[in-house]
């Protein structure tokens, strides 16, 4: 046990320098780092969100808000294929609980409805499935003319699939315009997007900015009442009443079927208007949509339209002249804050579905600071405290004890950063944790060669059999901690999972240090020394 | 040596406490269990769902009582405000709100607009129903998960009565664990489970240590009776036990102190974890082979599973 061979040794050594190299960059700022040469490893420990401060998100989309919304066109769309000539006559269409019925009045056309109707089924190309075709809906049609479209599972789920993954899309756009340093963005779990972003110092924000759907429509102001009249009586067929974003909010008579969406939008920028100098948000249609404002506002000059974000009126001008260019200008009480958040909003297109905030957890940046000062005081004195207690307890052995404790850190710290894993304040809780427990690989070590040289063993056989006979029961006990370890890791998320990670770590660091670096340490100190008998 | 904690060759009779340490520590364990149903747990809004604001107010020291009649003006239901860490650091808990996320996301808001000219927000956490129910569910499972494969992984290694012995002593640790929390109405959190995994880990590191020893002593001393033997391993194993709990509780303590209010009660239960985990292995674990029939007849060896023992030839010296 205590020889070994030169490449071993090199081994040994190059194995501590790397952590230790690893290590380096994290006692330099940003800035000195990169005015080193382009060589030396630059890369730093990542700080979870509770050390450097940040936003944790986690987002699901809102399920019966998109039943509820897709339900409503499919309404639509069975309308208008029964109204298609031949008309086919029908009576009772509407939302069912999860489904949607509608009853043929003539049962002798029942046949006939059906084809037409169960294209409306929907096939989707399910990646679940292996590219198989699952139906968005089953059709039900009984013989007395009741037709039934309920969601299928398989639909639903492929549905809430693609929606979290366009979802991700438009929420990357979103936070990538608010200028947030790597946010993390990912799918989690069927439903669930969650956003991280570090070091943002305002969550109110990237909340309003991340969880707004930002479904931008034009509409025209059905100016046959007014909105008082209509919320009294009732609004005529095809008119909706919306609230604008005032305080207190105006509420408007608009007519319900929108000219223009935001998907037909190609840009927008805010700009100052040049008579108020208020800012403004200037947009720009594609093509086809210029064709049709062009057209709409030809036809209604005079007469005013909305503009509404998520079913608030935002602006509703009146149109003065035709707009051909297909570009316009939306003004409302905007700061420059809000102009520029309804611009990226515009930019980024809207969300699919609606999103509800599930779980937040925002850390300020001075409660970071305040833990990283915390966490690395406490592990100084921590391995401070071990330090000298393992001298006071094994003397020239636990000055070994110490360096290899000393290297095992640098090892811990060099594999996290070389890992890039994620540092968090329990995560240092786990470092501390294992500079207590790392020392007991070598406690079992020693305490066995004392065991050994008391039994009447010379010093170099008591060594030996001391780090031989210590290794199964140091592997038994370490192999059951690190189980715990790996499960945690398994359940965890942020920072219970740096813990985790340091935790597993420090196993794999400790078993290292206590059997290669530590017995090195030994083994050369028996070799100059050559000790007849033990100082332990 | 400077310091020596354990002098050597101690011989004291751990066996013969058995009769105490049994009933003591089943006492112990059946109270925690009385009081988890009866009391409680304390559990954070990681299980319960709601919401935790940490402030930092401008003016220090903060006065709590204004705070506190502030947010009962916003009608939050349920809100606790106590002083967390620093003179001028607070800590506000709000109840889950009725109406589900979007309920607790309105609460939040309202506590916003209504402090932020006072105070520096440090930390906001918003834990919905369904989530904290999830987070429940998944902390269950992995305690649970943790036991049965440390259970394989022991039963593996050893014989089954040690793999036994090694679990209920670790279950009594969690039990033991778990009525700290009540006790102290310590607030149980997600990061309780991580520090009740630790202390799961720990507990059979120490727990396995001792059996390692018991196991080669099984081999060494055929004859010997199984008290006899079990005393003379914990004796053996004393010094190591106890030099390794210090350490590690030195470096805890330094946390406990300095590691900042955050992860004070994760920092103390792990502490707790400790000192039961060291004093099981002795007291419960060992003893409990005796009651496991590990050798039956007190003197007569058992057979031993050579396949398995590859790293430990026996008992003549190399």
């Amino acid at each position: 046990m205590l020889y070994f061979a030169r490449w071993k040794i090199a081994l040994i050594v190059l194995v501590v320098l790397a952590g230790l190299v690893s290590t380096l960059p994290n006692f330099f700022s940003t800035e000195t780092l990169r005015q080193m040469p382009d060589w030396l490893p630059k890369r730093q420990i990542v700080l979870g969100l509770d050390l450097q401060g940040g936003a944790y998100l986690l987002y699901e989309v809102d399920k019966q808000d998109y039943i509820q919304k897709r339900l409503k066109t499919l309404v639509g769309d069975i309308r208008q294929t029964l109204r298609e000539e031949p008309r086919i006559g029908y009576t009772g269409l509407g939302v069912q609980g999860q489904g949607v019925q509608v009853r043929i009045r003539d049962v002798q056309r029942i046949d006939e409805a059906r084809n037409r109707l169960s294209e409306l089924a929907n096939p989707l190309v399910s990646s679940l499935f292996g590219g198989q075709q699952v139906n968005e809906f089953t059709l039900d049609v009984s013989e007395d003319g009741l037709v039934r479209f309920t969601f299928t599972e398989e639909g639903l789920a492929q549905r809430v699939r693609s929606i979290v993954q366009q979802s991700i899309e438009v929420i990357r756009r979103r936070v990538d315009e608010l200028g947030t340093t790597e946010p993390n963005i990912q799918r989690q779990g069927e439903d669930r997007i969650l956003v991280e972003a570090p070091g943002e110092n305002d969550p109110q924000r990237l909340k309003a900015l991340v969880g707004q759907t930002a479904q931008l429509t034009f509409h025209m102001v059905d100016v046959s009442m007014s909105a008082e009249q209509a919320l009294q009586t009732r609004p005529p067929a095809g008119t909706v009443v919306m609230d604008s974003i005032d305080e207190p909010p105006i509420p408007y008579l608009l007519e319900e079927a929108p000219l223009l969406s935001g998907e037909d939008l190609v840009d927008a920028q805010v700009s100052f208007d040049q008579r108020t100098n208020e800012p403004v948000v200037n947009f720009r249609f594609n093509t086809s949509g210029a064709r049709k404002f062009a057209i709409v506002t030809q036809q209604n000059v005079g007469r005013p339209f909305a503009i509404v974000l998520d079913s608030e009126v935002i602006s509703a001008p009146v149109i003065r002249e035709p707009i051909t260019g297909g570009s316009g200008q939306i003004s409302g009480s905007f700061d420059v804050e809000s102009a520029n958040d309804l611009a990226v909003l515009l930019r980024a297109g809207a969300l699919p579905a609606k999103l509800t905030v599930v779980e937040e957890r925002s850390i300020g940046p001075g409660l970071g600071q305040d833990s990283i000062d915390a966490g690395r005081l406490a592990s100084l004195i921590g391995a401070a405290a071990v330090v000298i207690f393992m001298v006071l307890a094994y003397g020239r052995f636990g000055v070994m004890a110490d360096i290899a404790l000393t290297a095992n850190i640098l090892l811990i710290f060099g594999a996290l950063t070389f890992l890039q894993a994620t540092l968090t304040l329990p995560g240092i809780a786990g470092i501390v944790l294992t500079i207590g427990m790392a020392v007991d690989a070598n406690v079992l070590i020693f305490e066995r060669i004392r065991e050994e040289s008391r039994a009447g063993r010379s010093a170099i056989s008591a060594i030996d059999a001391g780090y031989s006979r210590a290794l199964g029961t140091i592997l038994d006990a370490n192999i059951t901690t690190l189980i715990a370890a790996v499960i945690l890791f398994q359940l965890g998320s942020g920072p219970i999972r740096g813990f985790a990670v340091t935790l597993a770590i420090g196993i794999f660091t400790t078993v290292f240090s206590a059997f290669t670096f530590s017995r090195l340490l030994v083994a050369l100190w028996v070799r100059w020394r050559r000790p007849s008998h033990l100082p332990i | 040596m400077l310091l020596k904690l354990v002098p050597e060759n101690t011989h004291y009779r751990f066996m013969w406490l058995r009769r105490y340490s049994f009933p003591l520590s089943a006492l112990i364990a059946v109270a925690s269990i009385v009081l988890f149903f009866t009391v409680g747990l304390n559990f954070g809004i990681d299980f319960k769902g709601g919401t935790v604001i940490e402030m930092k107010t401008n003016e220090s020291p903060a006065d709590i009582a204004q705070i506190r009649a502030d947010l009962g003006t916003l009608d939050l239901g349920d809100v606790q405000v106590q002083s967390f860490g620093g003179p001028d650091e607070v800590l506000v808990r709000i109840q889950q709100q009725d109406g589900g996320e979007p309920a607790q996301q309105a609460a939040v808001a309202k506590v916003r607009s209504s402090f932020e000219n006072r105070v520096e927000f440090r930390r906001i956490e918003v834990v919905g129903p369904r989530v904290s129910g999830e987070l429940a569910q998944a902390g269950t499972i992995a305690v649970i998960s943790a036991l049965v494969v440390i259970l394989f992984y022991i039963w593996f290694r050893f014989e089954w009565q040690f793999a036994i012995g090694a679990i209920v002593t670790t279950i009594n640790d969690i039990i033991v664990t778990v009525g700290l929390f009540v006790v102290l109405q310590l607030e149980f959190s997600l990061s309780s489970i991580a520090a009740i995994l630790t202390i799961i880990g720990y507990s059979l590191n120490d727990t396995v240590v001792v059996y390692d020893r018991i196991r080669e002593n099984l081999r060494r001393y055929k004859k010997m009776a199984l008290p006899e033997l079990l005393d003379r391993s914990i004796n053996e194993m004393l010094s190591r036990t106890v030099m390794t709990s210090v350490t590690t509780l030195l470096a805890l303590i330094a946390l406990y102190i300095f590691g900042g209010e955050v992860i004070r009660t994760f920092t103390l239960a792990m502490i707790f974890g400790i000192v039961i985990g060291t004093y099981s292995s002795i007291f419960l674990a060992a003893p409990m082979l005796i009651f496991l029939n590990l050798r039956p007849g007190g003197g007569q060896a058992k057979a031993d599973k050579e396949d398995k023992e590859e790293d430990d030839s026996a008992a003549a010296p190399a």
